[in-house]
């Protein structure tokens, strides 16, 4: 996209199209000849990393389209219909999932990539500026696709969010009503939600595409920010950047398939897994990860109005960066102080985004007060400053120069590095303190078969759970997600088609209307779903004390607690992603007649020690010898507890054999793949040096 | 050319020739899922089961309509003169020979069971219409005789019989 090419293809055909359309001399010019610093290093390969995950995003969304229902009753169940019947569903919609945190992952190392070396200033300020707008877009796309799952999280983040125009001076009601089609979030709002959702990664491709013009335009920055002179300082983009680009993704790939195969809901938010509710708030509302940092800001401000245009500003201050930061000096290399404030400001950024994870109270406020003041003091105080004072370090002559000098000296350990430990050092020592509080009420980490990389189900404990359930649970709560069919699945309890056709003959199920007009009852198929043991949510509640006991479909992927830090970075490695199993387990056990002193429970509410608050609506549903089992295991609370909680993972996650197994050969290839990347990238490039 | 270099140039045409390779298997693993998800799920298939469809009710010459699969399907309880009419017929006048006989199911042979989409284009034939006192599929002109043999107009084959048995004398399962 540099001007006119001289590039001709030699085809005759390509030539006649060349001569009416000069498509091959944009691609060639744009990304085979056009010359790219020698001495990029891997930070700038997440440009190409963020094409390919708008591309993954594209890909995989507009197939969940195909299987999506975007309507207030239907939305929940349609997404679950994709994880559990669509061939490879919860391979896509884990991949689609998962992907939007990985863009943002990567926005943000490219983001922060951008911040050290200068990449903002003359002259490419407008394109730092499209990038910015990409971001937005982003936000704005990642925030309304994940209000279409239409769980708890996706209604209270769209209430929260959208009512943050409310903050607007005289139109703020209007506003937030033409944001909602109606009085409140609801089907119009869930509707537009989804068009929209649909439309911007198309709005954001296009931006895209102006980004890497004006970045063809005025040329790659790199890390010695200086401008290209002669030949020596560039090489042509394909194959070298190509090939290093390609390495970079592949490796990146690796990164990704961790959370899609393994890990696909660290990121998310237990509380997803209920259905909204508009009549309850979650205890506690949190964004996705990447919003963390503004939404601290926006809690730390404790006025209504102003804490939504310091959240905002947070974000538009980025597209004033190449006036804020007037230095000549581009790069942080070269900057000695800018360095070290740079490497605070990303601490401060995810302290920021550590505290938007936490409940708004006693010291997590005022760290959020100071830390936001810091963020902003980065970029109006700062970097003005900075710019004015700050003697650089000598430039190389040329690109050259600088790959040459690249053998020099380690910088000695920088003061932000020291900062980061300490604040590391005081966050443990804190969540320390609050889990050694908590700790009795956290449920013990049990052992699980199908934990882990090779994990599987244990069939004897599935058939023994789905026991339990029908003797005892069924009585009250509802499966209504899984279908005697699925008892013969594959990666499920094991059962021939034959034993789940019978299994099925053995329940009533309503059917109708017939040619009659009215309902029926005949013996279960099945097709059909396990019948819920009220007719709706009104009886449910009053059979039951005024609480509705809830569907146990999804029930350990809807039940968690908080690991704390660092036991939640440790999760990340060691692959646990048990809470849920852990927590129906403890409950199922946690009860005792004798209450604790200090510990107050209402009438028609019994103590149980691991239900948050204590006061639980059920009572004790197990005792021991209540449920015999034919293969011998023992009839005792622990047993049932073990044995319900493993089916109820089972139908939490029909798939996950599969997702395990999958994720093994996905990772043998790709670790393959990325090692043969970069043995070519390698020999590619040896032709440079 | 020296040697050395030529050597070290077929090692470096294996490696890119392999990662070529292992990339594009990636890519075709990668295109599977994308692909397969378009298939029936397995909600749908478990809908698509067999069902069963009680032919008490249908008097002679009267025909009912039943969904199997999402696709209509005529249960014809066929008159004396409907069958006779059938089965005399000459097999070479018709466009797609077939007996009446192979068409039904033995000892049943008054109950027409064929799946209702014109084997034209895909409209729904009107039953007990048309010159053969069968189906006339109103879309472009085609007829069906009353075993659902095609007779006339543009379609090129007779209406399927679905996959059925009898499990009792008034009781077919399709499927
Ligand atoms: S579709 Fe029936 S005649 Fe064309």
């Amino acid at each position: 996209m540099s001007g006119p090419s001289d590039y001709q293809p030699t085809n005759p055909v390509l030539k006649w199209i060349e001569r009416r359309l000069p498509i091959f001399g944009l691609v060639h010019s744009s990304f085979v000849a056009y010359p790219t610093p020698r001495n990029l290093n891997y930070w700038w390969t997440f440009g190409a990393i963020l094409s390919f995950m708008l591309a993954v995003q594209i890909l995989t969304g507009v197939i969940l389209a195909m299987h999506y229902t975007p309507n207030a009753d239907l939305a929940f169940r349609s997404v679950e219909g994709i994880v559990r019947d669509v061939n490879y569903g919860w391979l896509l919609r884990n991949t689609h999932a998962a992907g939007a945190s990985m863009f943002f992952f990567a926005v943000y190392i490219h983001m922060f990539r951008g911040l050290y070396y200068g990449s903002y200033k003359e002259p490419r300020e407008v394109l730092w500026i499209l990038g910015v707008i990409i971001y937005l877009l982003m936000m704005a796309t990642g925030f309304m696709g994940y209000v279409l799952p239409w769980g708890q999280m996706s209604f209270w983040g769209a209430t929260v969010i959208t009512n943050l125009f409310s903050a607007v001076p005289y139109f703020g009601e209007s506003i937030v009503t033409l944001l909602w089609g109606g009085y409140s979030v609801g089907n119009p709002t869930l509707n537009r939600f989804f068009s929209l959702h649909y439309l911007l990664p198309f709005v954001i491709a296009g931006v895209v595409v102006l980004h890497v013009w004006a970045l063809h335009v005025a040329g790659q920055n790199n890390p010695a920010g200086v401008e290209p002179k002669t030949e020596k300082d560039t090489v042509p983009f394909t194959p070298y950047a190509t090939i290093k680009d390609m390495f970079g993704v592949s490796c990146f790939m690796i990164f990704f398939a961790w959370f899609i195969f393994y890990m696909p809901n660290y990121l998310g938010d237990a509380d997803n897994y209920i259905p909204a509710n508009p009549g309850v708030t979650p205890t506690h509302i949190v964004p996705e990860w990447y919003y963390l940092p503004f939404y601290a800001i926006l809690r730390s401000i404790p006025n209504k109005l102003a804490g939504v245009i310091a959240m905002f500003s947070a974000i538009v201050v980025l597209a004033f960066l190449p006036w804020l930061d007037s230095a000549k000096t581009r790069s942080s290399k070269y900057r000695p102080l800018a360095k070290q404030f740079f490497w605070m400001f990303v601490v401060v950024c995810v302290l920021l985004g550590y505290l938007g994870a936490q409940p708004p109270e006693g010291i997590y406020v005022i760290a959020g007060r100071i830390l936001t003041v810091c963020y902003f003091a980065y970029f109006l105080i700062v970097l003005p400053l900075l710019s004015r004072i700050e003697t650089p370090r000598p430039l190389p002559n040329s690109i050259a120069d600088d790959v040459l000098a690249k053998s020099g000296g380690k910088a000695a350990p920088m003061v932000s590095t020291v900062i980061a430990l300490a604040v590391a050092g005081a966050l443990f020592a804190g969540s320390a303190q609050s889990a050694r509080a908590a700790e009795d009420d956290t449920p013990p980490s049990l052992s699980w078969s199908f934990a882990g990389p090779f994990g599987k189900y244990d069939r004897g404990a599935l058939q023994r759970g789905l026991k339990v359930y029908k003797e005892v649970c069924s009585n009250c709560h509802g499966l209504s997600y899984i279908a005697f069919r699925n008892l013969a699945d594959a990666g499920g309890p094991g059962y021939s088609t034959a034993q789940a056709t019978a299994f099925a003959a053995g329940y009533t199920v309503k059917d109708g209307p017939n040619d009659q007009g009215d309902m029926f009852d005949r013996p279960g198929r099945p097709a059909d779903y396990f019948p819920s043991p009220f007719p709706n949510e009104q009886a449910a509640r009053a059979a039951n004390g005024g609480a509705a006991p809830p569907d146990l479909s999804l029930i350990t992927k809807a039940r968690s607690y908080e690991r704390g830090f660092p036991q939640f970075i440790f999760d990340f490695f060691t692959q646990f992603q048990e809470q849920g199993p852990n927590y129906v387990s403890a409950i199922l056990q946690g009860f005792d007649d004798k209450v604790p002193d200090g510990v107050s429970i209402p009438e028609g509410s019994y103590y149980n020690k691991y239900f948050p608050g204590h006061a639980i609506k059920m009572p004790k549903p197990l005792s021991d010898g209540q449920v015999t089992f034919d293969d011998g295991s023992p009839a005792t609370v622990a047993q049932y507890a073990h044995d319900v909680a493993t089916f109820l993972m089972w139908t939490a996650e029909p798939h996950m054999e599969a997702r395990k197994r999958v994720g093994m050969q996905v990772f043998i290839f790709l670790i393959l793949f990325a090692g043969l990347m970069y043995f070519t990238k390698k020999k590619v490039w040896a032709n440079a040096h | 050319m020296t040697t050395a270099s030529s050597a070290g140039s077929t090692r470096r045409d294996f490696l890119f020739v392999a990662t070529g390779a292992v990339a594009a298997v990636g890519t075709v693993a990668t295109v599977w899922p994308l692909v397969s998800q378009m298939n029936p799920d397995a909600s749908t298939i478990a809908a698509g089961a067999p069902i069963q469809v009680d032919l008490a009710p249908i008097a002679e010459g009267q025909d009912i309509k039943v969904f199997w699969r999402g696709k209509p399907i005529y249960i014809m309880n066929r008159t004396k003169k409907q069958i006779d009419e059938a089965r005399a017929v000459p097999l070479s006048n018709l466009p797609d020979p077939a007996t009446d006989e192979s068409r039904v199911k033995a000892g049943h042979d008054q109950w027409l069971v064929v799946i209702g989409i014109c084997t034209h284009l895909g409209c729904i034939p009107i039953a007990h219409e048309g010159n053969y006192d069968g189906f006339f599929c109103p879309c472009h002109g085609s007829q069906y005789d009353s075993a659902g043999r095609i007779r006339q107009g543009p379609a090129p084959a007779n209406l399927p019989v679905p996959p059925y048995q009898f499990v009792s004398d008034t009781k077919i399962q399709i499927g």
